[in-house]
């Protein structure tokens, strides 16, 4: 489904990745680990095409197609989809007005017809209940003057309402308490299927509990320094990140 | 004459207008507003046409309203004009009074009034002249000052306009939907309603009134606005300026507020080639309450300018101020937000604020708070930012497969809401967006 051969991106001319490959295959779960400020959520901007990242080396393919020359929006709609470690408030937009616009977009995309108001508002409420979400929340501004908690909530339910073939959880577990991180990763994992994809990018362990990855990557200073079963997260987690910084130092000087 | 300056030319055309418009008067020349006329034109006399180099009027440049000689209206042939052309721009699905001025002077046979509590009268000031002479004496042109020469042309030119008197503990539910059609298809006209509001004491009234632009010919608009709040009186006035592309619009409102009295105006402007608003109140008794909220759009080569000004003449009074320019393509906005706070207005509390965003990197704005405090006691915060829409939140609407272009309506729509939020009429509110995104010619986002 996706397949990333060495990637290469700066910010502002500064280069934050530095040759990342990694593939991703349909029905997969993978988890990126990584220290603050290794790269992790500009890999998850660059994959949904973030205008603020510019890729100055290297290949991302998405079901076939060259990703790079897709608009954010295109992407999406060819099923990326991206859950914001820091997602925005929009005041006066309504989740159902944006959450209708977007699928009709999509639908349109598809050579589909408009959703009907009904089937809308039926999914919405199925969806939600999934997450704990009533109708007031839903009718509510797009985040707005929401806790961080139930925006990282307001994302899941994005997810499991545009159905994208590719989810990129950018720290979806961060501020999230243990009930607020269970009801998330029930939602998440409602939506995991042989069809689609789950890229997690986390700095804790403590999602994988939940949301059990297939591989697990760790991400240091732009680079995948170690890709592992979900056994490898254990590692970490007790461990922390250093023996990875070691093991890096002594290939380099080799 | 080549040595007269394209001012002072302007200014003798209108002086020399004075004369014909007095004898076209006829009954109406000689009624208790005759005095004010001729004050009016006295201060005509004095008066020049501002330039840039007057403080006020420094951001706005007036000269291609001087580029025309306009016609008083009631010079000129009746603008013909219907239901239908009537309906296109009143504001549905709520019922209110209706009242339609052409060129400033009422009609009657596009006008329905309805049923208004016993005592108000409602309609034209033309009529109220006839019927309320005391009220007119006592309350015409005693708030407000003729500050320039277009203040003052309108008020040698007092004729007709909207005008209210509520009664002492009167209130009226509907609002009145004011409708003014300026324009004229065959002579450049101007326009020159001078309306008058008088609420008793615990009384209370909601205006709509809509400035509103009948073909593509140029026209002035001149307006006066005069409000007279007696204690604990509630007024809500919106002001809708949605003139013409090649209309020019001067307006000045004046409000005076009795104590405990609530005044909330609304200036909505979208419209016209040059526009100008003074809003202006006085709080003149003790715990006055005043919101000034404004939501200005222009595109192409527009010029709207925003001036307001709070007087806080009396102690523990709120002023609470909001406005909001969304700015696109060449055009240029002005905000001057005045706030003087006299020296016995002890425990003032005022809040100002004036938000900009521009769409394209040829527009601008000029935006400049303007603070006078003669007290001691006294909270007065304002605050001023310009920007664009901002990149992080295109980019989250994007990610969600919205393009670029709906995603920036949305954008607009969320910098809008807390204005258009804030009006009282439920119904108006989704007509107003809709109003932004047309002008703007953008797509249109309607909430579910
Ligand atoms: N928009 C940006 N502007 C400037 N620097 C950025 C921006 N985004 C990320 N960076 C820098 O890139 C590096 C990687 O950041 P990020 O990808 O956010 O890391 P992580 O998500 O792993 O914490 C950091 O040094 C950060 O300061
Ligand atoms: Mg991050």
């Amino acid at each position: 489904m996706l397949k990333i051969v060495n990637l290469h991106a700066e910010v502002e001319g500064k280069p934050i990745l530095k040759g990342i490959n990694l593939e991703i295959n349909k029905g997969e779960v993978h988890a990126i680990m990584g220290p603050n400020g290794s790269g992790k959520s500009t890999l998850a901007n660059v994959l949904s095409g973030n205008e603020n990242y510019q890729v100055t080396e290297g290949e991302i393919w998405y079901e076939g197609h060259n990703m790079l020359d897709l608009s954010p929006e295109d992407r999406a709609r060819e099923g990326v989809f991206l859950a914001f470690q820091y997602p925005v408030e929009i005041p006066g937009i309504s989740n159902a007005t944006l959450l209708k616009t977007a699928i009709n977009e999509i639908r349109k995309h598809n050579g589909m017809d408009d959703i009907s108001p009904k089937d809308f508002l039926a999914k919405m409420r199925e969806k939600g209940q999934i997450l704990g979400m009533n109708d007031l929340l839903i009718n509510r501004s797009v985040n707005s003057g929401f806790s961080g908690g139930e925006k990282k909530r307001n994302e899941i339910l994005q997810l499991l309402m545009l159905e994208p073939k590719l989810a990129l959880l950018d720290e979806t577990d961060s501020g999230l308490d243990i009930d607020a991180l269970k009801i998330v990763s029930t939602g998440v994992n409602s939506f995991r299927s042989s069809e689609n994809a789950v890229l997690l990018v986390t700095h804790y362990q403590r999602l994988l509990n939940y949301i059990v990855p297939d591989f697990v990557h760790v991400l240091s200073n732009g680079k995948i320094l170690k890709s592992g079963g979900k056994e490898l997260a254990l590692k970490l987690e007790d461990q922390g990140y250093d023996w990875i910084n070691k093991a890096e130092l002594e290939t380099e000087s080799v | 004459m080549s040595s007269l300056t394209k001012q002072q030319e302007s200014k003798k055309w209108y002086l020399s207008k004075i004369d014909p418009f007095l004898e076209h008067l006829n009954s109406d020349k000689n009624t208790c507003v005759k005095e004010f006329r001729d004050l009016g034109l006295e201060k005509m006399n004095k008066l020049d046409f501002p330039t840039l180099k007057d403080e006020e009027w420094k951001y706005t440049n007036i000269s291609p309203i001087l580029q025309h000689n306009f016609e008083p209206a009631l010079l000129t042939a009746l603008q013909e004009t219907d239901e239908k052309e009537v309906a296109k721009h009143l504001f549905k699905d709520f019922d209110f009074h209706k009242i339609v001025f052409v060129n400033g002077v009422f009609n009657s046979d596009l006008s329905s009034l309805g049923e208004l509590p016993s005592g108000v009268a409602a309609g034209n000031l033309r009529s109220l002249i006839h019927s309320h002479p005391e009220i007119v004496k006592e309350y015409l042109n005693k708030n407000s000052d003729d500050d320039n020469f277009f203040n003052a042309m309108n008020s040698a030119c007092t004729y007709d306009g909207f005008a209210l008197y509520v009664p002492e503990g009167k209130h009226v539910e509907k609002p009145f939907q004011l409708l003014f059609l300026n324009g004229n298809s065959s002579v450049k006209v101007l326009s020159q309603p001078r309306n008058l509001l008088v609420l008793g004491g615990r009384s209370s009234a909601k205006v709509i009134a809509s400035y509103q632009g009948l073909g593509s010919n140029e026209y002035l608009s001149n307006i006066v606005t005069e409000i007279y709040l007696g204690e604990e009186a509630v007024l809500d006035f919106y002001k809708v300026q949605n003139e013409s592309v090649n209309a020019f619009h001067i307006n000045k409102t004046q409000a005076f507020q009795s104590r405990g009295s609530v005044f909330s105006h609304y200036s909505i402007s979208f419209g016209s080639k040059i526009a100008r608003n003074d809003i202006n109140s006085v709080l003149k008794g003790t715990n006055c309450e005043c919101n000034l909220y404004g939501i200005y759009l222009s595109n192409e080569q527009q010029h709207i300018d925003n001036h307001t000004f709070v007087d806080h003449a009396s102690p523990n009074c709120v002023s609470n101020e909001l406005y909001k320019g969304i700015l696109d393509d060449e055009s240029r906005g002005v905000f001057n937000g005045k706030i003087m706070v006299r020296k016995d207005a002890q425990k003032t509390n005022a809040y100002q604020s004036n938000k900009s965003v521009l769409l394209s990197g040829t527009a601008r704005i000029d935006t400049k708070p303007q603070l006078e405090i003669y007290a001691d006691d006294v909270r007065c915060t304002h605050g001023a930012t310009i920007g664009q829409l901002d990149e992080t939140s295109l980019f989250y609407l994007r990610s969600r497969g919205i393009s670029s272009e709906i995603a920036k309506s949305m954008l607009i729509r969320a910098f809008a809401f807390d204005v258009i939020d804030s009006v009282k009429i439920p119904e108006i509110r989704e007509q107003i967006h809709t109003l932004i995104f047309e002008h703007l010619h953008r797509e249109i986002i309607k909430n579910d």
